[in-house]
C-alpha cells in the first residue's frame, strides 16, 4: 500500500467550494478561464459592443482562417515540428485560385478541388524534406515561407485579381438560409444551439457512465452540473447573438465540422495517437513499430491542405487574390497553439486548446480595435499575453512534477 | 579495526520525512540516519520511495515541498534547489543519467563548474583535470570524445567522475551499477571504498544485494514509504536473505524459479551470417558473422561484456532499428524474413524490450495505458478508432499481471519508480504477443521480488511456445533462467553452452575470447 489513496479521505473534511476548486485542473481549464476573463473585460471596456450580434458574427468571420490554420498547426507542434510557411502557402493558393477562377473563368468547385490538391502537394513537398531527408522543419518551412510568397507574387505579377464569383464567396461570407423568422431570430441557428446543448449533456452523461464502467471515480456531480451549465449557457448565448443578426455563417459550420473531426481523430484514432507518440518520443515510437516518417509526412500534408483552405477562405472574404495575403498568419497560428497549451518539445496539446488560443488572440484583436487602442500598443499587448500564457502553463506543469 | 574507526557521529539525520504526490504518499514519516565516513546502503522494493527520499535530501524537491526535518552536519538543512545542496557538499547521481550527449566527456565533467580564467574556459586545466578524475574512476577514453557515442556504462562512470570534480562530502548514488558489467561494477565499488578512505560518506541505492553486502557499513530498508529497519553490517549477522525479508516482509525461498521439465520444441528462429556496421563510423564492424537460433519454448541467453555487440545484434535483427550496412539472413519457421522496418519485425512476431527504457522504451509524458498499447494499437481499435474501454481493460490486466505499483493506469509513466517503468515497457511487448521476445537487460533496476515475478513471466511465455532471447550482464541471472547460453565477444559469437554445462567461469572465458582462434579473415 505505498500508493495510499489520499484524494478520497482528504476530500471529506474540506469545505465544498475548496473541493470544487481543487478539482479544477488549471492546466486544462486555465486558458478557457483566461478567455472568459478577456471576453468580460472587453465586453465592459467596449460598452458591450464586443458582444453585439454583428460583432460576434464578425469575430467568427475575421478569425476563421486563423482557426483553420491553428488546428493544423496544433498537429504539427504535437508532432514535434513547426510550420512557418502557412501564411505564404495560403497566399500562393489564393493566387492560383484567382488565376483559375478570375482569369481562366473556371467553375468554383473545380477550382477549390485543385486548390486543395495543390495544398496537399505543397505539404508533401515540405514533409518530404522534413520527414525523409530530416532537415529541421524550422528551416524547411522558413524556406517555404520565402518560396511560396515569392511564387504568389510571381503568379499574380504583383497585382490583385478580383472579383470572385458569388457562389465561391459564400464559403467565407455566406450564411445559412433563413426559414421563417420569429421575432427577428434566425431559427435554424437557435435550433442548432439547442441541439448542441443536448449533445454536450449526452456526452457528459455517457462519459460519466463510461468512467463508472472503467471502475473509475466519476467525479462530483456538482462539478459536472456546473461545467454543463456554463457550457450550455455559452453555447446558447452565442447561438442567440448570431441568430439576432443573420444566423450562423457558412464558415462557422465548416469550423464546427473541422473542430469535431480533428478532435475525434486526435483523441480517439490510431492515427492521432501515433502523432502524439512521434512527438513525445520519436525513438520509442519507432521502436514500437510506428512509421515515424510517414506520420510526420502525413501531418505536413494535412497542414498543406488546411493552409490551402485558409487561403481560399481569406481570398473569398477579401473578394480578391492579393500577393500580400496571409502575412503573419503563421505567427497567429503558432501563438494560438502555444496559448492553447501545446508543448514546444512536442507530444502535448489538444485541438480544442488551439481553438481557445486562437479565440483569445481574436477577441483581444477585436476588442482592442474597438476601443481604438494604438496599433503598435496592440502588438505589445499580444506579445505579453503570449508570453504570460505559456509561462502560466509551464508553471502549472512544474507544479505537478 | 574497521569497526572502531566508525564514529557514532552522524553526518545526516532525516526525521519524519513525508512526501506526497497527487494520489500517492511516496514517503510516510521516514527516519534515516547516516554516520560520518560510512557507506550506507538504502534498499527496498520498486516504488518503496528510495529515489524520492534522496531527491528530498538533495533539494530536487525543495524545502516546503515535503514534511519533516533534515539535519546535515549538525545544522538544519533547508535546501531550495540542487545548487544549495551541492554547496553543502551533497552530490546526487540520479538513476537516470543526465549528460549532454553533444558535449565532450571533459566538457560534461565540468558542466556548470567550468575551469575558467577571466570568464574564458581554460582548456588545459579542463583536460588535465578531466584525465585525473577519469583515471580515478577507471574510465579509459579520450577526454575530448563526445558522450553521444558512449554506452550507458561509461556514461555512469562519467557521472561519478563529475561528482568527484565537486567538493563532495556526501555522495548519493541511485543504482549506479544497474547498467554496469561485473568488472566495471567491481571497479566502482572499489572506488567507493577509496572515497571512504578519503572521508567521503556515500549513500548507495542498489537492487544488487551482493554488492550492498560487499561495501556497505549499514543498510536501511524502506518498504511502502516507511523505514523498516537499519542493519549494521559489521555488528549484526546480515545476509541477503535477511535483507530480502526486510524488503518484502516475508522470506523469499528461491532467487530463480525452478525450471521444471520445459517443453522445448524445434528450432523456429535463426539468424545467419549477420553483420552490422556502426551507423556513423563507417569502418566500425560491430557484429561479425553472427549466427544463432532459438527453439520454441526455449529461453536462450546472450552473454557478453559491454561493447560486445549484443544490443547492436538484437536491434539490427529487430527490423534494422540500429546500424548500417546490415547483411545476413533471418529465417523464421523455415521461411526467410525480409525485415526492413520495425513494423515488419512486429508483424513477423518479433518483440524487443530495450535496455534504455527512458530513451527508447517509454513515452514519459503519457500514461501507462497509452504506453502499453502503442506497439499494437490495431488490437484495441476498430476501423482506426481506438476503443478506450478495451484499451483500459488491457492496461488493467497487464498492471495486475506485472504488479505495477501505481494508483491507476492513468498515471503518467514519468511519475513511476524506475522498476515500475521497466514493467510498463515489458507489458507493452507482452501485449504485442510475439513469437520471439528479445529482452535486453530485462531486470535492470528491478527489485528481487519483482525479478522473480519477471522470471516467472518469462517462463510462462516460454511455456506458451514462444522463444525468448535474454541479453543480460548478470551471469547468475542467465545461469538461473536460461536453457542455453551464447557468449559474444567483440562482435562475434564465441560459443554456446547448454545450461547444464554453463558456469560463470566457462562463460567468462568465452566472453573474453579473442577472435584469433576463430575464422579470422584477412
Ligand atoms: N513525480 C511523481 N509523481 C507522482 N508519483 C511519483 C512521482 N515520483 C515518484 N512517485 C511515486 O512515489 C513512489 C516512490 O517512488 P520512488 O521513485 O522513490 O521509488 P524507488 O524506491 O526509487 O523505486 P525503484 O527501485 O523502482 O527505483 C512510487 O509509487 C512512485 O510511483
Ligand atoms: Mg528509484
Amino acid at each position: 500500500m505505498t500508493t495510499a489513496e489520499i484524494t478520497a479521505d482528504e476530500a471529506r473534511d474540506e469545505p465544498a467550494w475548496r473541493a470544487l476548486l481543487r478539482r479544477i485542473d488549471f492546466r486544462q481549464y486555465g486558458m478557457i478561464i483566461a478567455l472568459a476573463v478577456i471576453v468580460v473585460l472587453f465586453g465592459v471596456t467596449t460598452d458591450g459592443v464586443l458582444l453585439r450580434p454583428l460583432n460576434v458574427t464578425n469575430l467568427i468571420m475575421q478569425n476563421s482562417y486563423v482557426l483553420v490554420l491553428a488546428i493544423g498547426m496544433m498537429l504539427v507542434i504535437v508532432n514535434g515540428h513547426i510550420d512557418l510557411s502557412v501564411g505564404s502557402v495560403a497566399a500562393f493558393v489564393g493566387a492560383i485560385t484567382g488565376v483559375m477562377m478570375v482569369t481562366w473563368d473556371w467553375p468554383w468547385l473545380a477550382t477549390v478541388a485543385v486548390a486543395l490538391v495543390v495544398g496537399a502537394l505543397i505539404g508533401a513537398w515540405q514533409g518530404f524534406w522534413i520527414a525523409y531527408v530530416r532537415i529541421p522543419s524550422f528551416i524547411v518551412t522558413l524556406a517555404g515561407m520565402l518560396l511560396f510568397r515569392g511564387l504568389a507574387q510571381t503568379v499574380l505579377k504583383g497585382q490583385s485579381l478580383a472579383p470572385f464569383p458569388e457562389a465561391f464567396r459564400q464559403l467565407s461570407s455566406g450564411y445559412l438560409p433563413q426559414v421563417g423568422k420569429f421575432s427577428g431570430l434566425h431559427m435554424i441557428t437557435v435550433g442548432l444551439g439547442v441541439l448542441a446543448s443536448l449533445a454536450v449533456i449526452w456526452i457528459e452523461i455517457s462519459s460519466r457512465r463510461r468512467r463508472a464502467e472503467y471502475g473509475l471515480p466519476p467525479g462530483s456531480w456538482v462539478w459536472s452540473v456546473v461545467k454543463l451549465a456554463a457550457l450550455i449557457a455559452v453555447i446558447n448565448a452565442f447561438a442567440f447573438q448570431l441568430a439576432r443578426y443573420r444566423g450562423l455563417p457558412v464558415v462557422g459550420i465548416l469550423l464546427i465540422v473541422l473542430i469535431i473531426a480533428y478532435s475525434f481523430v486526435m483523441n480517439s484514432s490510431v492515427a492521432g495517437r501515433r502523432v502524439y507518440a512521434v512527438g513525445g518520443n520519436e525513438k520509442a515510437a519507432l521502436l514500437s513499430g510506428v512509421k515515424t516518417k510517414k506520420v510526420s509526412f502525413g501531418v505536413f500534408v494535412n497542414m498543406g491542405v488546411l493552409a490551402a483552405l485558409a487561403g481560399l477562405i481569406f481570398a473569398g472574404r477579401l473578394n480578391a487574390a492579393t500577393p500580400q495575403a496571409g502575412v503573419n498568419f503563421e505567427l497567429d497560428a503558432i501563438a494560438a497553439a502555444f496559448i492553447g497549451g501545446a508543448s514546444a518539445s512536442g507530444g502535448v496539446g489538444k485541438v480544442i486548446g488551439a481553438i481557445v488560443g486562437a479565440l483569445v488572440m481574436g477577441v483581444m484583436n477585436n476588442g482592442m480595435s474597438i476601443i481604438g487602442m494604438d496599433v503598435n500598443l496592440q502588438q505589445v499587448v499580444k506579445g505579453a499575453v503570449l508570453l504570460a500564457a505559456v509561462a502560466f502553463d509551464v508553471y502549472n506543469k512544474n507544479k505537478s512534477k | 579495526m574497521g569497526t572502531t574507526t566508525l564514529s557514532t557521529d552522524l553526518i545526516l539525520q532525516m526525521r519524519g520525512i513525508t512526501k506526497e504526490f497527487p494520489g500517492v504518499r511516496a514517503l510516510d514519516g521516514v527516519t534515516f540516519h547516516v554516520r560520518r565516513g560510512e557507506i550506507h546502503a538504502l534498499v527496498g522494493e520498486n516504488g518503496a520511495g528510495k529515489s524520492t527520499l534522496m531527491k528530498v535530501l538533495s533539494g530536487v524537491y525543495p524545502h516546503g515541498d515535503y514534511e519533516g526535518e533534515i539535519v546535515l552536519n549538525g545544522q538544519a538543512a533547508e535546501f531550495g534547489s540542487i545548487r544549495d545542496s551541492e554547496h553543502a557538499g551533497v552530490v546526487i547521481i540520479h538513476q537516470e543519467l543526465a549528460l549532454v550527449p553533444q558535449l565532450s566527456i571533459a566538457e560534461n565533467l565540468f558542466l556548470g563548474n567550468e575551469q575558467s580564467r577571466a570568464g574564458l574556459i581554460d582548456w588545459h586545466a579542463t583536460t588535465s583535470r578531466a584525465v585525473q578524475v577519469m583515471r580515478k574512476v577507471g574510465l579509459r577514453e579520450e577526454p575530448g570524445r563526445l558522450v553521444a557515442g558512449l554506452g550507458v556504462g561509461k556514461q555512469q562512470l562519467i557521472e561519478i567522475a563529475k561528482a568527484l570534480t565537486k567538493d563532495v562530502k556526501l555522495l548519493i548514488l541511485d543504482e549506479p551499477t544497474a547498467a554496469l558489467n561485473e568488472t566495471d561494477s567491481a571497479n566502482l565499488l572499489r572506488l567507493l571504498r577509496d572515497l571512504r578512505e578519503h572521508g567521503v560518506t556515500s549513500i548507495l541505492i542498489s537492487h544488487k544485494l551482493n554488492e550492498v553486502l560487499a561495501v556497505a557499513d549499514s543498510i536501511t530498508v524502506l518498504r511502502d514509504g516507511r523505514t523498516v529497519e537499519t542493519l549494521d553490517v559489521r555488528g549484526d549477522a546480515v545476509d541477503e536473505d535477511r535483507i530480502i525479508k526486510g524488503m518484502v516482509g516475508r522470506d523469499l525461498e528461491n532467487r530463480y524459479p525452478p525450471r521444471e521439465n520445459p517443453k522445448i520444441g524445434e528450432v523456429f528462429f535463426e539468424v545467419h551470417d549477420w553483420n552490422v556496421y556502426h551507423p556513423e563510423i563507417a569502418d566500425r564492424h560491430l557484429v561479425r558473422d553472427a549466427a544463432l537460433n532459438v527453439r520454441r519454448g526455449e529461453i536462450v541467453g546472450l552473454a557478453g561484456l559491454m561493447g560486445a555487440g549484443r544490443t547492436e545484434l538484437a536491434m539490427s535483427v529487430f527490423g534494422r532499428a540500429y546500424g548500417a550496412r546490415i547483411s545476413g539472413r533471418i529465417v523464421k519457421d523455415g521461411k526467410e524474413l525480409k525485415l526492413k522496418t520495425v513494423a515488419d519485425a512486429i508483424d513477423a512476431g518479433l518483440a524487443y524490450v530495450t535496455e534504455d527504457r527512458k530513451a527508447y522504451g517509454l513515452h514519459l509524458d503519457e500514461d501507462i495505458r497509452r504506453n502499453v498499447t502503442l506497439a499494437d494499437l490495431p488490437r484495441v481499435s476498430k476501423r482506426g478508432v481506438i476503443d478506450k474501454l478495451a484499451e483500459t481493460a488491457v492496461a488493467e490486466r497487464l498492471r495486475e499481471a506485472l504488479r505495477i505499483k501505481t494508483p491507476s493506469v492513468f498515471q503518467r509513466t514519468g511519475h513511476l519508480s524506475g522498476g515500475n517503468q521497466q514493467k510498463v515497457v515489458l507489458g507493452k511487448w507482452i501485449f504485442s504477443e510475439p513469437d520471439l521476445l528479445i529482452l535486453d537487460e530485462p531486470t535492470r533496476g528491478i527489485d528481487v521480488g519483482a525479478k522473480y515475478e519477471i522470471y516467472l513471466i518469462i517462463q510462462r511465455l516460454a511455456a506458451e511456445g514462444k522463444g525468448i532471447l535474454v541479453i543480460s550482464s548478470e551471469l547468475p541471472e542467465l545461469l538461473g533462467i536460461c536453457d542455453r547460453i551464447y557468449a559474444m565477444s567483440a562482435g562475434r559469437i564465441t560459443g554456446q553452452l547448454p545450461a547444464a554445462e554453463a558456469t560463470q567461469e566457462a562463460l567468462m572465458r568465452l566472453m573474453t575470447a579473442t577472435a584469433n582462434g576463430g575464422g579470422r579473415q584477412a
